[in-house]
């Protein structure tokens, strides 16, 4: 494996990483539970995005060939996130989880 | 009996055909059975819940469309985290945005975007679907929001279906 592809990996592992962590950060530190859906359902997108293309440039320069499963597993991941970000939301909405104080608007109900 | 054996989503079959031979190790003769039988099955099973077609879809607009959509997400996740490592409270907001789209699988698409890009979680539709409730993270008025999504998403989604 040539520098050039070790100093990729290890960069997209790391950036992975730190927005996974983030993610779990804001999970804990977010104020409400509307707002605390944004972070795991978007440290999911670039977190294992970066981790899935550090996957794929290690087996491509090992080569072992592109690895197409990671490519799947992302665009799988990519399809369900949303779904599921929105069944937790139509949820909250249905029992009236509270929403922070200063939040503007109001969820409807229908 | 004869049509239980058909395709009634030829490209949906074709799809789950090639992904269960990129997941399986390597193509045999079980991969291509099993294959077949998901690619018969999964349409069959999930017929009822499939949006009649759109009458006409530039599919080859798709591809730039994702690339702004990913280069979103990259964007949108700096500013999200920045949010979320700094001590100021973010200012959320519930946002009615009126829907210019009227093809379901528009809409969905219109959506799963919304969610996947940080900041904005589509939260709802209204009964009619000409509302989408979108809960945002941090924006300081509501045509901010509005206004973002419509240019940046929703335009490319009505060229691509009209």
């Amino acid at each position: 494996m040539s520098p050039l592809a070790e100093y990729t990996i290890s960069a997209l592992l790391i950036i992975g990483g730190a927005f996974t962590l983030i993610g779990a950060i804001g999970l804990a530190r977010l104020p409400d539970f509307f707002t605390r859906l944004h972070g795991p359902t978007k440290a999911t997108t670039l977190g294992v995005g970066a981790v899935m293309l550090s996957s794929v440039v290690y087996f491509s320069s090992t080569g072992q060939g592109i690895g197409i499963s990671e490519i799947l597993i992302t665009v799988f991941l990519f399809l369900t996130a949303p779904v599921s970000a929105n069944m937790l939301a139509k949820a909250a909405m249905h029992i009236g989880v509270k929403t922070m104080d200063n939040t503007r608007g109001k969820p409807w109900d229908q | 009996m004869l049509d239980r054996l058909s395709f009634p989503q030829p490209w949906l079959s074709l799809i789950l055909f090639l992904t269960w031979q990129f997941l399986s190790d390597g193509i045999s003769g079980g991969s291509l059975v099993l294959g077949l039988v998901l690619a018969w099955g999964i349409p069959q099973l999930t017929q009822g819940f499939w949006p009649e077609r759109p009458a006409f879809m530039k599919s080859w607009r798709m591809p730039a469309y994702l690339l702004v959509v990913l280069w979103d997400i990259v964007i949108a996740s700096f500013s999200v985290a920045k949010l979320i490592l700094s001590p100021r409270k973010p200012e959320p907001v519930f946002v009615c945005y009126p829907l210019q789209l009227e093809h379901p699988l528009a809409i969905s698409i219109l959506a799963s975007t919304i969610s996947l890009t940080p900041g904005t979680v589509s939260a709802d539709i209204s009964d009619d679907e000409k509302m989408l409730l979108i809960h945002a993270l941090d924006a300081r008025s509501d045509d901010e929001v509005i206004d973002a999504i419509h240019t940046r998403y929703e335009k490319p989604l009505m060229e691509m279906f009209k």
